[in-house]
C-alpha cells in the first residue's frame, strides 16, 4: 500500500489545499444524500406494522447514533496518530472532531426521547443502551473541556489524546449493550452477517440517510480543521497569502 | 407514496408533533455544525486581514 499521503498530512498546507478541493464535492454528496433520504424515509417508505409512522424517526436517529460512536473512535485514531507520530494534525482533527460528536450524540439522545414517548410510553429510561450513550456525551464534553482548559497546546494534545483512547471502551459497551443486558431498546437495524430484518423500501432510504450523516461529517470537520489550521499557521507565508485573497 | 393526502402526511398518524420535533430540531442542528464554521472562518480572515495591513503600515 502507497502511505505518501499519510506522510503528507504532515504539512498543514497540503491538507489545506487538498480538503478545498474535496469539499464542494463532499457538500453536494451531503445534501444530495441527506436531502433524498428525508424525503424517502418521510414521504414513500411504507408505515411500520406496530409502531405507525413513528418509525420515521429511525431514519435521523440510526444515523446520528452510528455518526456519534464512529467520530468517537476517530478521535481515539486521531489521538493514537497524534501520540506516535507526533502528527500536530491529529490533534487538529480530534478538538474538531469533537464538538460535532457531542452534537450527534445530542441528537441520537433526543430523537431517542422523542421516539420513546410514542413508543415505550417514557421519555427516557435508565436503560444500558441509553446509560451508555448518555457516558459518551459526557466523555465528549471531556474532551472539549480539557482540550481548552490547557493552555499549552502540546501538553493539551496528549491529555485530550489520552482521554480519547482511554474512553474508546465505551463504544463496544454501546454496541454490545442490547446484547448484554435486558433491554427495551431494540437490537441493531444492520448487521454486517445478516439481511435486515426491515423490507428494502424502509432500509434503502436508511442507508443513504448513514452515508449522508458521514458525508455531512466529512463536511463539517473539514471546515472546522481548515480554520484551525489557519490560526495554529498564522505565521506561515502561504497562509497570509490565503488572507490576502479572500479579501 | 404511503400517504392519502397533504394533511395525513403533516399528521403523521397519530404521530405529527414526535415525528416533526425529531426532524425539526436534527436538521437545525445539522445546518449549525456547517454555518457556524463558515461563519467563524469569515470572521477570522476579516480579523487577520485588518492585524496584517496594521502591521506592514511603518
Amino acid at each position: 500500500m502507497n502511505w505518501t499521503w499519510f506522510h503528507k498530512l504532515g504539512s498543514p498546507k497540503w491538507f489545506y489545499d487538498i480538503s478545498g478541493r474535496w469539499l464542494p464535492w463532499l457538500s453536494l454528496a451531503a445534501a444530495l444524500l441527506i436531502g433524498v433520504g428525508t424525503v424517502w424515509g418521510l414521504a414513500f417508505a411504507p408505515p411500520d406494522y406496530q409502531q405507525g409512522n413513528s418509525f420515521r424517526i429511525i431514519y435521523i436517529h440510526v444515523p446520528a447514533a452510528i455518526l456519534a460512536q464512529s467520530c468517537y473512535v476517530m478521535l481515539a485514531v486521531a489521538g493514537v496518530v497524534g501520540l506516535v507520530w507526533k502528527m500536530k494534525l491529529a490533534d487538529v482533527a480530534l478538538q474538531c472532531a469533537a464538538p460535532i460528536g457531542a452534537w450527534m450524540t445530542f441528537v441520537a439522545l433526543l430523537t431517542g426521547a422523542v421516539w420513546g414517548k410514542p413508543t415505550w410510553g417514557a421519555w427516557w429510561v435508565w436503560d444500558a443502551r441509553l446509560t451508555a450513550m448518555l457516558i459518551l456525551l459526557f466523555l465528549y464534553f471531556g474532551v472539549i473541556a480539557l482540550g481548552q482548559s490547557i493552555s499549552n497546546r502540546d501538553s493539551a494534545a496528549k491529555a485530550c489524546a489520552v482521554l480519547a483512547i482511554v474512553g474508546v471502551i465505551n463504544i463496544p459497551i454501546i454496541k454490545y449493550s442490547v446484547d448484554w443486558w435486558n433491554t427495551l431498546h431494540q437490537p441493531a437495524t444492520f448487521k454486517i452477517t445478516e439481511k435486515p430484518a426491515m423490507p428494502a423500501e424502509m432500509w434503502v432510504p436508511l442507508l443513504i440517510m448513514v452515508l449522508g450523516f458521514y458525508c455531512f461529517f466529512a463536511v463539517s470537520l473539514l471546515l472546522r480543521m481548515r480554520l484551525e489550521v489557519l490560526k495554529r499557521e498564522s505565521r506561515a507565508s502561504w497562509v497570509k497569502a490565503e488572507v490576502e485573497r479572500s479579501l | 407514496m404511503s400517504f392519502e393526502s397533504f394533511a395525513d402526511f403533516l399528521a403523521m398518524g397519530k404521530h405529527g408533533l414526535y415525528v416533526w420535533t425529531s426532524y425539526g430540531i436534527s436538521l437545525a442542528v445539522l445546518a449549525l455544525n456547517v454555518a457556524l464554521p463558515i461563519l467563524a472562518r469569515r470572521r477570522y480572515l476579516q480579523d487577520e486581514a485588518r492585524r496584517l495591513r496594521r502591521e506592514s503600515k511603518p
